[in-house]
């Protein structure tokens, strides 16, 4: 979140797409329903009628997948709004200062650049398609075309940033408000329809109401979850969302921001230390095979992450944090200090630090979770371990990732329960596997873990506030915490690693500076509060705690396991995450709560702060503000860079309020995606059409067609002895859209749940919804045992036949969809109705995001018949 | 002592089932064994292990579309059939208006069941004896043993509702905030439970009609009911008789659940 969960009350609209809130994050609606009683309005964009439908004011539904046809007329009708208003009328109506100021609507692109409206194949300028057949990528682009014109200090249009512009026309055409309305011209109401299938009239009341969050004052947030993400163009998802809070003036204020509700209360927190392959803690990037000093990678950051300074606006100067500092930039600084954290007096100037411990990614290959299952499938992995996370049923392809655990010869499962991972050689209920459990080889050893009433630690919810959780109760049984278990583990490694002079890497083991044991319950196992200290980051010499990342250094005299929680700790050595002052102390009482617990970055409540206030640093909305300049002074938030506002700064500094990008501006353009700098409209992999209605490339079957697909989505095979686990299917062979969703009674893979007679008695089974007419062509009735299947499997639930799911009219042709939670599995109290536990995730396909790989876990082909 | 009550606004309820789940854990109630009958709404029917259950109702289709969601539970009436059927006072009206159960008294004599105009109250019947062993419902969380009311807190359900749709207070109090809350939504909304059944102690602001949300339009108490209530001191005099038509019942009762075991 940009923003966080209390903020939300400040919202006057309200727009909930990709995410079901009320069932997912039932307590989000607290904040919601606050919002609607100080007078907001709630517009609910989903392909089923939810509780969160329930309660809106406003209910548009849209074929699985369409989000960036619904967004992107969203952002064609505001575009098209503010140039028929002219000047003034723009004015009155939008935030023209903050669009053209804050963003880089003004700035030239290279001229070279050609994007769909162009080219006729819905691809932009510089694509290379992969070899045909190959598992991986569709294809890839050279983005050199798509860089400002001037890369390193790019100009920008008078006519935008004079804000005298009447047509189109006055614009420079290479300026990226004028590429814009190239591209999202073609996203007409008629088009939104026609691909989305929500009614015309419905889309414009929502483009409408939904705009009226522009004006400057007021402000509307975007809540998104799963449902947007989990695409083969996920990232474009978020990208569009980004725009159109861009555009309105959305981001850094109160009430606005784009909101991502995590799907569990500590993804943040993973996120932020080391969950994704391609990041190191903060994210700081990974390490590839090719930089092999540490000037290597810094060289690599600086070209990521370098400064450009925008010509022409009123702010002249981008803090481009991660570069902020030529000399010394922020970038070394955090690298360092994370090496000296890890490896101790083992890190020294001369060794740069451990650098060369960090284990290496081979350049531009994917570690993701479907290729780490294709890499298994392949024979490539020999052990695993599995903590918290139950691919057996959250895996894409579910059957096809079990089988692919055979290969193991041994597989550690850290879990509550027996999960479906750790059970998935009991072959008789799990799948109809080529092999009997007596010939898996696999030797699975499950430890019990403690759940989180066991232990103490700190997570960190979506608005990035860590909070510490006491331990309630020891630990039943023999069960341990993860972080005793994680502790012993590498204390063995450790002496094993000593005893073996030519053990590989052995530097990298043997150097790691590892203490974690204190006193108390602490003595011989590991510390939380330990490594919340390592976390934060101290002065080495001392010990003392360092209470902001401006106190990190390059030299080896700090450590910081992670640059971002830098500050969560006093100089004391006590923890903010601990602290729970109840008083809102922040303007106006907009909810900061600043007291309580503390959040990343340095407590910073709402991030890109700057952008919510003007020149002179007085807020937009002066009911809700963040920050004020007050006498030469901040007051607020924490603000997003303590320099003065704009006008007050002298020529040369005047910081411009995006402070985390290397031009210093939000990005309306965004040059550094897989796919393009604006969002495309792609079909999913598996799509009921046979062209793309907006690119107008047809679909040529085989593995996805570029263009008709996304041109750059990750395409996995799941190759099991030469069989082929991920097969694609087709509209005459599979008519309806499947997807899967969560219910508010059940949790993810659902052990924690569906090991709990309570919640199993509210959710007893498997469901499979669908709407009226399509029940009454199969002949299906409410109760009904159905089976749903797909190109890769198929499962059994029961019928549950609601108005909720609306035939939608798409293409000319009726789309129906099928819904089905993906808790189920074949261990624990309730379990699936087919043997398989009839997993949601035996129906999804093996096949992600092109920049996250994240799997396309929310739109495919099925079929429905009743058992 | 002020009147309290419980307000439950159906406006703000998401029907996430929090109170269904808190009102099982803070009563020491056992999941029931459910099947899903094609809804997302479970138990069946409110039972003795069920005495809170969310109901959901879809209205209309397409454009019109609407998912409601209400409480279904003991309202605590002002005037309620099941304290003026009671022969032996094990229901009775406790000063802050709710209705509690005395279970020492309660003979399992089922008129509470049969009377109640929302058809709350369920009979707990030990299987093996077929004798029953109490009257069931919402006690406002005031049974003995597990009262929060009494000590200082407030209801299961209202404590752990996520988004204010539940809320306790002293009745006036939240009467005026519903009246209020009407007024702010327009439409057809409504107050339920001002001054049906002598006014409830569970008050509901609703979006449309009782009959949309499965609730009576004008709840009222059965004149046979009224009969009792005149008949009641008679009653107690005469307990002898009372207790040989309980015996009457307890085998009615067990001859009942006989045959309904056999039907399955």
């Amino acid at each position: 979140m940009t923003n966080h969960w209390i903020d939300i009350r400040n919202a006057d609209r309200i727009m909930i797409i990709g995410s079901n809130a009320a069932e997912n994050h039932p307590i989000s609606f607290k904040w919601v329903t606050e919002a609607k009683e100080r007078g907001g309005k709630l517009i609910s964009v989903d392909p089923r009628f939810t509780r969160t439908s329930s309660k809106a004011d406003i209910y548009a539904p849209i074929r699985s997948g369409t989000d960036i046809t619904f967004i992107g007329g969203m952002i064609r009708y505001i575009l098209d709004d503010m140039q028929k208003l002219g000047p003034a009328g723009r004015r009155a109506k939008y935030n023209m200062t903050y669009v053209k100021e804050y963003t880089n609507a003004a700035l030239i692109v290279n001229p070279a650049f050609k994007g769909p409206a162009d080219t006729g194949t819905g691809l932009f300028s510089g694509y290379t398609a992969s070899t045909n057949g190959t598992p991986g990528r569709l294809g890839a682009y050279d983005k050199s075309t798509w860089q400002y014109a001037d890369t390193g200090k790019p100009a920008s249009d008078p006519a935008v940033v004079n804000d005298t512009w009447q047509t189109w026309e006055d614009l420079d055409p290479n300026c990226v408000l004028r590429l814009m309305w190239n591209h999202f011209s073609r996203y007409t109401p008629e088009k939104v329809e026609e691909i989305t299938g929500c009614p015309e009239d419905t889309f414009l009341e929502v483009a409408e109401t939904y705009a009226q969050s522009g004006k400057p004052g007021t402000a509307g947030t975007i809540m998104y979850a799963m449902g947007t993400t989990q695409h083969t163009y996920g990232t474009q998802n978020i990208r569009d969302y980004a725009i159109l809070q861009l555009l309105l003036a959305n981001i850094g204020v109160a009430g606005g921001g784009i909101n991502a509700l995590r799907g569990t209360s500590n993804v943040q927190g993973s996120t932020d230390m080391l969950l994704l392959y391609h990041l190191l803690p903060g994210y700081l990037y990974m390490v590839n095979h090719n930089e092999q000093t540490l000037d290597d990678y810094l060289a690599t950051a600086k070209k990521g992450r370098g400064i450009v300074t925008p010509q022409g606006l009123a702010g002249d100067k981008s803090a481009a944090w991660w570069w902020y500092n030529d000399d010394d930039p922020n970038s070394k600084k955090y690298i360092v200090s994370l090496l000296k954290a890890w490896y101790g007096d083992n890190a020294t100037a001369g060794n740069e630090f451990g650098f060369s411990y960090l284990p290496k990614k081979t350049s531009g290959d994917d570690y993701s979770h479907i290729a780490i299952f294709e890499a298994l499938a392949a024979g490539m992995i020999k052990g695993m371990m599995v903590w918290g996370q139950n691919p057996a049923v959250g895996g894409p392809d579910a059957e096809g990732e079990r089988r692919a655990l055979e290969n193991l010869d041994w597989l550690v499962v850290s879990d509550l329960f027996e999960t479906e991972t750790a059970a998935f050689w009991k072959q008789d209920r799990a799948y109809d596997g080529k092999l009997p459990p007596s010939q898996i080889k696999t030797e699975v050893f499950l430890l019990p873990a403690a759940c989180s009433y066991e232990k103490q630690g700190s997570i960190s919810n979506s608005g990035r506030w860590a909070q510490w959780r006491w331990k309630a109760i020891d630990p039943i049984g023999q069960a341990r915490p993860d972080l005793r278990i994680t502790d012993e583990l590498m204390l063995k490694l450790k002496e094993l690693y000593e005893a073996d002079a030519n053990a590989p890497h052995r530097d990298a083991i043997t150097n790691l500076y590892w203490d974690y044991h204190t006193s108390g319950d602490y003595a011989d196992e590991a510390d939380p509060n330990a490594v919340a200290k390592e976390i934060n980051g101290y002065e080495w010499a001392t010990g003392t705690p360092v209470t902001s990342f401006t106190g990190l250094k390059s030299d080896g005299s700090t450590t910081s396991g992670n640059w971002l929680y830098c500050g969560m700790f006093n100089a004391d050595g006590t923890n903010k995450a601990k602290e729970h002052d109840p008083v809102d102390r922040s303007l106006n009482q907009i909810g900061l709560y600043s007291g309580w617990t503390w959040c990343w970055p340095v407590n910073r409540r709402i991030i890109y702060n700057r952008a919510s206030v003007d020149l002179d640093g007085k807020p937009w909305d002066s009911q809700h503000p963040v920050i004020s300049r007050v006498n030469g002074s901040w007051q607020g938030d924490v603000p997003d860079g303590g320099w003065p506002a704009i006008n007050e700064a002298d020529p040369g500094s005047k910081f411009l309020p995006f402070i985390m990008h290397k031009e210093g501006v939000g990005h309306l353009w965004g040059p550094g995606q897989a796919e393009g700098p604006l969002p495309e409209a792609y079909e999913p992999w598996e799509s009921p059409l046979d062209t793309n209605l907006m690119t107008g490339v047809g679909n040529n079957g085989g593995r996805g067609t570029p263009g008709f697909n996304n041109p750059c989505c990750y395409v996995g095979e799941l190759k099991i002895n030469g069989e082929i686990m991920n097969e694609r299917g087709m509209p005459d062979v599979f008519p309806c859209v499947g997807m899967t969703y969560r219910l508010t009674e059940h949790w993810q893979a659902g052990q924690m749940t569906r090991n709990h007679p309570w919640l199993i008695e509210l959710q007893p089974q498997p469901i499979a919804e669908l709407g009226e007419e399509l029940a009454a062509e199969k002949g299906i009735k409410s109760g009904d045992i159905v089976r749903v299947s797909t190109a890769r499997g198929s499962i059994d639930a029961v019928a549950i036949v609601t108005p909720r799911f609306r035939r939608l009219r798409v293409g000319g042709k009726d789309v129906d969809h099928v819904g089905v939670p993906w808790h189920w599995g074949y261990t624990g109290l309730s379990t699936g109705i087919s043997p398989n536990g009839s997993s949601g995730n035996v129906l999804t396909p093996h096949v992600g995001d092109a920049n996250t790989t994240i799997p396309e876990y929310k739109t495919f082909l099925c079929n429905i018949e009743k058992v | 002592m002020a009147e309290k009550a419980i307000l439950y606004d159906a406006s703000k309820c998401t029907a996430c089932r929090a109170c269904q789940v808190a009102c099982k854990n803070w009563n020491e109630l056992e999941a029931v064994e459910t099947t899903n009958r094609g809804t997302y709404e479970n138990p069946a029917d409110l039972s003795p292990q069920t005495w809170l259950k969310m109901e959901f109702r879809e209205i209309g289709n397409n454009g019109t579309l609407r998912w409601l969601f209400s409480r279904r539970a003991c309202m605590h009436c002002s005037d309620a059939a099941c304290v003026k059927v009671c022969p032996t006072g094990a229901l009775y009206y406790r000063p802050d208006g709710f209705v509690a159960i005395d279970k020492n008294k309660c003979t399992n004599c089922g008129y509470c069941v049969e009377f109640c105009p929302f058809d709350i109250p369920r009979l707990d019947v030990n299987r093996a004896s077929g004798l029953g062993e109490r009257v069931t419902k919402c006690t406002a969380c005031t049974t003995p043993g597990l009262n929060r009311i009494d000590n200082d807190a407030i209801p299961a359900c209202v404590k752990t509702c996520p988004t204010g749709a539940l809320s306790y207070g002293n009745r006036d109090t939240l009467l005026a905030a519903a009246e209020a809350r009407v007024q702010e939504l327009g439409g057809n909304a409504r107050l339920y439970g001002k001054d049906e059944v002598g006014g409830t102690h569970v008050l509901y602001v609703l979006e449309d009609s009782p009959t949309a949300y499965g609730l009576p339009e004008d709840p009222t108490v059965p004149a046979a009911a009224t009969a009792h209530d005149i008949l009641k001191p008679l009653g107690y005099a005469v307990a002898g008789v009372v207790a040989l038509g309980l015996l009457l019942n307890v085998m009615v009762a067990r001859a009942r659940i006989i045959s309904r075991e056999e039907e399955k």
